[in-house]
């Protein structure tokens, strides 16, 4: 045990001197280096920049161990999270890079010529972005407090005050090249342990490969057949087919398709770079990058599935005495996120999805769980948590920087002192950045009980809100501002009330037969948006036109040439 | 004015879109299409020990992604030579 914490030590401690000396070395010095990195960062490096801003400890440490739960409905996650970047790379970066400002309500005010549309794009960024937040450090916490052996508040403390120095000091510049080692650290901390568990279990290097492959115990049973009989017997679905209705997968996909396209820290990444060509190519790298944990997550999944039952039902199928538990599961009992209540009283530990089951396994612990349970040495233990850190900080900082540009630049410089300099303006940035990571600490350390819940609700608005009036903004030249503010509002409205109903006021009745068309609560961001196209096509057919020079600045944005730098005005 | 004429502006666009409506049809197809609304019946076909339909969900469509915009860029590379209004 001691020597897992020796290796988290060194290992955490070594990468988090990596980020600090990268941002001291690329301190922001402008308002532009600060928000948009002075527009010059290489494609391949926002690429990657962007990936590890968009893995959030969310996928690092939870994504794997839901689908692991879940099986095939899984799929919602892998498919929803890295189809938004098709949409993404075709329908938006190119355009908003073209246009040429900071910021998403930067481009829904002047596209709309309103300060009431860019007034609720900036309130739904802010939203959308502290929801986020606080689940990071939520992350972090969890990470440091089952490692490094502190309690949650001190690991909470520790990463705002490593996230407070990059994102304040070195603003968009430091954030990117941060960043671009978190990836690194994050990857290799993901691989390392998958391809050591896939060579255990299947003797293929490669997991993607593993997957589909046979067992190499001998049996010469494909890992995914096995998976399915083993929760045939335990009384579990199928793996690879699941329980969640057609029509609900297909909401949620979309939705965290759509959703993905219009959240503003990912957006905001394409206006870092040179060229409206290399925003489409960054859209590219960006998906390979996440692709390649993308892919491994489900084999990362199937593995850890076969190994946590097998270690707990014993390879006979009768269970595995308590007396002789393998180490992690007493390791995360002390956390309280595994328990056992021997319900037989046979004194033998027991997982089923049927009355035999005698096991409470927390699904947020198998990424960090598997190296135990696969008996892999100290250091990758060690690795894993570094990866789970470097994901949470990386996406906190993003978030950290859209809510800070958020307030200075489009609450303060647009809107109530357009006068103010662009040094001042720096400052009141890094002032917004100091308060914010304060509240988001708080967030983490205090976490409302419902985080979980509140994601959909990021997804949720974003899909329902910001989507359409960018996408509307671009390919429809006559939509003006009645249509899509109404638009807007109206999706906005219709999400925030279908989720605050079934997740806050009736929780009890969120069940299939109470959903409209069998859509749940995560999945109705998807018909948010439909509500939004369709309200804001009626109204701006009975309201006049945009003005003839917005219709000018929308024909313009269609076309490459004459992108020139991203301006501040 | 970028363009030399505002036929061609409009000529771009279209095949702009065209590209688009045609990358995006491959989109859907392989993620709602293969990997939800037709998933039991592609199930049937066994690919690499895979069943086809859950290869779809969980791994075929990030592939199929990943292609999709770098076709996307190259052929709108080509596009804005081809209309003269790439960047200098």
């Amino acid at each position: 045990m001691m020597d897992i914490r020796i290796w988290t030590f060194l290992i955490v401690g070594l990468s988090f001197v990596l980020y600090i000396a990268i941002a001291i070395y690329c301190r922001a010095g402008t308002t532009k280096e600060f928000y948009v990195a002075g527009g010059g960062v290489h494609p391949v490096v926002n690429g990657m920049a962007t990936a590890a801003d968009w893995m959030s400890a969310a996928s690092f440490i939870s994504m794997a161990g839901l689908i692991s739960f879940m099986g095939y409905d899984g799929a919602v996650y892998l498919m929803g999270w890295t189809g938004g970047y098709v949409l993404l790379a075709l329908c938006l970066a190119p355009y908003l890079r073209k246009f040429g400002k900071f910021t998403v309500p930067d481009f829904i005010g002047d596209r709309y010529y309103s300060q009431t549309a860019r007034t609720v794009a900036v309130v739904c960024a802010i939203f959308v972005s502290f929801t986020y937040v606080a689940g990071q450090m939520r992350g972090v916490g969890v990470v440091f407090s089952r490692f490094l052996e502190v309690d949650i508040t001190t690991g909470v403390i520790l990463g705002m005050a490593i996230v407070f120095f990059y994102a304040v000091l070195g603003g968009m510049k430091g954030i990117t090249y941060t960043q671009v080692a978190q990836y690194c650290v994050l990857m290799m901390a993901y691989l390392v342990p998958a391809i050591f568990i896939s060579i255990m279990i299947t003797g293929h290097v490669i997991p993607q490969f593993g997957f589909g492959a046979t067992l190499a115990d001998g049996s010469g049973v494909h890992l995914l057949d096995r998976l399915d009989g083993l929760s045939a017997e335990l009384g579990f679905a199928a793996y690879t087919s699941g329980t969640k209705s057609t029509m609900d997968v297909l909401f949620i996909t979309a939705a965290l398709m759509v959703g993905t396209a219009g959240l503003p820290h990912v957006i905001v990444r394409f206006f870092t770079v040179p060229k409206v060509k290399d925003a489409r190519k960054s859209a590219g790298w960006a998906l390979i990058f996440i692709a390649v944990l993308y892919t491994t997550a489900p084999a990362v999944a199937g593995f850890a599935r076969l190994n946590m039952i097998n270690t707990i039902n014993g390879a006979d199928s009768q269970g595995t005495e308590y007396s002789e538990a393998p180490m992690w599961v007493t390791n995360w009992e002390k956390t309280g996120l595994i328990g056992w209540e021997d319900k037989n009283d046979d004194g033998r530990m027991f997982y089923s999805g049927d009355d035999r089951n005698e096991m409470h396994i927390d699904r947020d612990i198998m990424v960090l769980a598997n190296p135990e349970i696969a008996n892999l040495p100290a250091w990758v233990i060690a690795l894993v948590a570094a990866g789970g850190v470097a994901a949470a900080l990386s996406t906190s900082a993003g978030l950290l920087l859209v809510i800070s540009t958020s307030i200075s630049h489009d609450l303060l410089k647009r809107n109530l002192m357009p006068n103010i300099s662009d040094k001042l303006e720096l400052r009141y940035a890094r002032g917004a950045a100091a308060v914010a990571v304060c509240i988001a600490g708080y967030l983490g350390i205090n976490p409302p009980g419902f985080v979980a819940q509140v994601v959909a609700f990021a997804f949720g608005l974003a899909a329902s809100s910001f989507f359409p009036a960018i996408i509307l903004g671009i390919f429809y030249k006559r939509m003006n501002k009645y249509g899509a503010i109404s638009g807007m509002v109206s999706g906005m409205v219709f999400t925030a009330t279908y989720i605050v109903y079934f997740k806050f006021i009736n929780p009890a009745a969120s069940v299939p037969e109470n959903w409209w068309f069998g859509v749940s609560p995560e999945g109705i961001g998807t018909m948010g948006m439909l509500v939004n196209f369709a309200v804001a096509a009626v109204v701006c057919h009975l309201t006049p036109a945009p003005p003839q020079d917005v219709q000018d600045m929308v024909e313009s944005i269609r076309y490459p040439q004459g992108a020139g730098d991203a301006q501040v005005h | 004015m970028a363009f030399h004429s505002k036929e061609l502006a409009k000529a771009y666009w279209r095949e702009n879109v065209k590209l688009l409506l045609s990358l995006l049809f491959v989109w859907a197809l392989v993620s709602f299409g293969f990997g939800i609304v037709f998933v039991d019946a592609l199930n049937q076909i066994h690919f690499f020990g895979f069943k086809l339909g859950f290869w779809f969900a969980q791994q075929g469509s990030i592939y199929t992604f990943v292609v999709l915009i770098f076709v996307y860029v190259y052929k709108m590379n080509r596009l804005d030579e081809k209309y003269d209004v790439q960047e200098d």
